[in-house]
């Protein structure tokens, strides 16, 4: 090649679900890819640079999954828009990359006809070949080129094998500019009836069934689908992920606290007493710190995520939650982003666009918060610490454990029924009919497992980050200024912006057992819930809880809170919106703020009725 | 690749024609009445047979066809769920899809006698 630099070419990936597309677009791109959104649209867009042999470099776009490019959700529809170059602000694809499971030909080749149509020069990848050959199928690969009119290329996304004949031969479609009219419209029954015909008939001439067929999903399926059994397993899995969450999350995220308070020592120690340094160390790096926090617990989490994804476990957790789910009016693949709101809902709403139906989506988008999420555990053992008693009842179960566990319970039981309720009474329609292949079980790829959790941990950096951090320095300043006034006594924050709000609200407060400290704290505390506790401490004048100051403050509050406003104040948090960073992601992901406005409605009316009756209840007990 | 090219003799069996059709015997059910491990035939997918849902009937018939229930395909039930029997895992020809009862009604199958 001389040093004219070639035309770069487009090519888009597309396929049936579980059909290898993530590990075969890693394949292609490896490290050189970036994730971002659709223009408009809250599906991610995941595009990568290859560089063929030829020194030619392709941009490479990786559709979400489909059977069909008659859209059904708004991820499939991206795919629709995406082929047909119909997208805004996307170039329309030189080239399409059909990615199939060779040893699950069916539907694909169904899909591949309706590719036909659109007139773009594609090439079929047959990837998953490595499994097809250990099974004894065999495929007629010329037969079948002819037949479709297009190269064939038989890949292994895992081991990277066929991925330079892939590019090759996608180059050599760009080349050679075949593209035909687009004469692709919506298929009707009849005409998807009579593809399948169309394909079935390749199928006969062209592929010859396994002689070694899986066995194995069968054998599994029996016991991890077993009515009762599966369940077991189902939750006992999700017990030790949760386990895992919790205990081995502990080390790092203190690790990294310590790591952020020792960097704000140290620049406590260069730059003088004063506004810079507050800003330093209480606006900036504790927003980071603040941010960084959570990335252990997202990690552990998505590493369980993506394993039981890739394993094809996760199909299974749904179908085995698909009833529990239909009561509350959901989809069984509401549970993954239910799931994951266990850590934080800022993932677990991101994860909801494998939700098919729009209203379906949005009902989960709207529960997600509900579910007990790893930054109100920090209020939770704050309160449960300083106000219940420490002891046993009937010798064997701890009372805090117990309020504790009854904390999660109304978490998770107001989830479900707020999602009845919307789905029932707001939108008055059933649930989204449950359909979904369960596909062969595959032992996972490491570094596949690697590189997604990597992306996974970079995505909610840059999204929850950007929207938290901002968040931070903003409450920081609200904190700070205006400053007290010479010769005051009270706690600086008192007579900051965020302390005269606070004072203002207190009257509204009053009548659920909230006194003027904990109003304060409320305002901070919409940065991220675990921040009221740094604020309580501040307001209270108990210096870092970090530390020592932990145990101060809950001497001071065991000392000068009721129980009955303790109660109110664990009951606050189960339903508050009190996090911002929630409602930007609730934005990001609904592209409107309409519904970040209903969620903080809805869960601040439900905040205040529930700490209203704890609290009534409470002193009704004799516990104000 | 040329390791993996072989012809194929096109009079090999076709892989989905094993129940045969030409037997006119059997029950005709809906794939939603069907019980576990008794293997069927497709006969007919129409998406009025589930009655009013949230798709509408021609939206329902699409995607189940979309994720190959079509005429001629072989299903049998291979699981069910804890509560109420629901919803079904189904072996659909060399694939598994789960769906629920309620739409497996847009489905009817016919079973030979003989697997009763
Ligand atoms: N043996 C084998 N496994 C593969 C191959 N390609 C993908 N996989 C595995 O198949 C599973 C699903 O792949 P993934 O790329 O997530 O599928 P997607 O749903 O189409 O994106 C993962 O566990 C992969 O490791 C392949 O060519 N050979």
């Amino acid at each position: 090649m001389t040093a004219t630099v070639l035309q770069p070419a487009r090519i888009a990936l597309v396929g049936n679900p579980n059909s290898g597309k993530t590990a075969l677009f890693n394949a292609l791109t490896g490290s050189r890819q970036k994730v971002a959104n659709y223009a408009g649209v809250t599906v991610e867009r995941k595009e990568g640079l290859v560089t063929t042999a030829g020194g030619r470099v392709l941009h490479v776009l990786d559709l979400p999954g489909t059977y069909s490019l008659r859209a059904r959700s708004p991820d499939e529809a991206v795919t629709r828009d995406a082929v047909l170059g119909r997208l805004a602000g996307e170039h329309e694809p030189d080239v399409l990359i059909a990615v199939a499971d060779a040893t699950n030909l069916r539907l694909v080749l169904r899909l591949v006809l309706e590719l036909k149509q659109v007139g773009r020069p594609f090439v079929l990848a047959l990837n998953m070949f490595d499994i097809a050959q250990r099974q004894g199928l065999r495929i007629d690969l010329e037969g079948l080129s002819r037949e479709l009119g297009a190269p064939v290329v038989t890949t292994v996304a895992t081991r990277k094998r066929g991925i330079e004949d892939l590019v090759a031969a996608a180059e050599a479609l760009f080349v050679a500019h075949a593209e035909k009219a687009n004469i692709w419209r919506e298929p009707t029954a009849a005409e998807i009836r009579a593809a399948h015909g169309q394909a079935q008939q390749i199928m006969r001439s062209y592929v010859r069934p396994a002689e070694r067929p899986d066995t194995l999903t069968g054998k599994l399926d029996g016991v991890l689908l077993h009515p009762v059994a599966g369940l077991l397993i189902l939750l006992a899995l999700l017990f030790v992920m949760f386990q895992a969450v919790f205990t081995w999350a502990t080390p790092a995220a203190d690790l990294i606290n310590d790591g952020f308070g020792a960097l704000g020592g140290l620049i406590g120690q260069i730059v003088p007493e004063g506004l810079l340094r507050s800003f330093l160390t209480d606006g900036l790096i504790a927003g980071v710190g603040g941010v960084l926090v959570f990335l252990p617990q997202i990690l552990i989490l998505f590493f369980f995520i993506i394993l039981l994804e890739d394993t094809g476990y996760m199909a299974r957790a749904a179908f085995l939650m698909d009833k529990l789910m239909g009561k509350a009016g959901l989809h069984g693949r509401a549970f993954l982003p239910l799931l994951s709101s266990f850590a934080c809902a800022i993932p677990g709403i991101m994860a909801t666009r494998v939700i098919d139906q729009k209203r379906d989506r949005l009902t989960t988008i709207l529960v997600a918060p509900l579910m007990t999420c790893s930054a109100r555990i920090p209020v939770y053992t704050l309160i449960i610490g300083a106000l219940i008693p420490q002891r046993n009842i009937w010798g064997v179960i701890n009372l805090q454990g117990l309020v504790m566990f009854g904390l999660y319970a109304a978490g998770i039981l107001s989830t479900l029924i707020v999602s009845a309720v919307i789905q029932r009474l707001f939108w008055r329609t059933g649930s989204e009919p449950f359909m979904m292949e369960l596909p062969a079980y595959k032992v996972p790829d490491a570094g596949l497992v690697a590189r997604q959790l990597w992306q996974r941990a970079m995505i909610f950096m840059s999204r929850a980050g950007r929207i938290i951090l901002p968040m931070m320095v903003l409450v920081w300043a609200l904190a700070v200024f205006p400053g007290p006034p010479p010769g005051a006594t009270g706690p600086a924050i008192d007579y900051s912006f965020a302390g005269m709000i606070g004072h203002a609200i207190q009257p509204v407060l009053a009548p659920i057992g909230f006194n003027w400290q904990m109003s304060v704290a409320l305002i901070p505390g919409m940065a991220a819930r675990e921040v009221a506790v740094a604020t309580l401490g501040t307001v209270y004048a108990v210096g870092d809880v970090e530390g020592a100051g932990l145990s101060a403050l809950q001497g001071l509050l065991h000392a000068q809170w009721s129980l009955a406003t303790g109660l109110s104040f664990l009951a606050w948090y189960i339903f508050a919106p009190q996090c911002v960073a929630t409602l930007g992601v609730v934005k990001r992901e609904t592209n409107s703020w309409l519904w970040p406005a209903v969620m903080f409605g809805y869960m601040i009316t439900l905040a205040y009725l529930a700490s209203f009756a704890t609290f009534q209840a409470a002193r009704a007990l004799g516990w104000g | 690749m040329s390791e993996v090219l072989l012809s194929i003799d096109p009079a090999v069996e076709a892989p989905s024609a094993a129940p045969s059709a030409a037997s006119a015997t059997g029950v005709v059910q809906p794939l939603s009445q069907a019980v576990r491990g008794r293997p069927g035939v497709i006969v007919r997918v129409a998406g009025d047979l589930a009655g009013q849902g949230v798709l509408d009937a021609g939206e329902l018939e699409r995607r189940l066809l979309e994720l190959g229930f079509v005429e001629g395909a072989r299903v049998e039930i291979l699981h069910e769920g804890l509560f109420g029997r629901d919803p079904i895992a189904v072996r659909l020809d060399d694939m598994r899809v789960a769906l629920r009862r309620r739409e497996a009604r847009a489905v009817e199958v016919r079973f030979e006698d003989s697997a009763v």
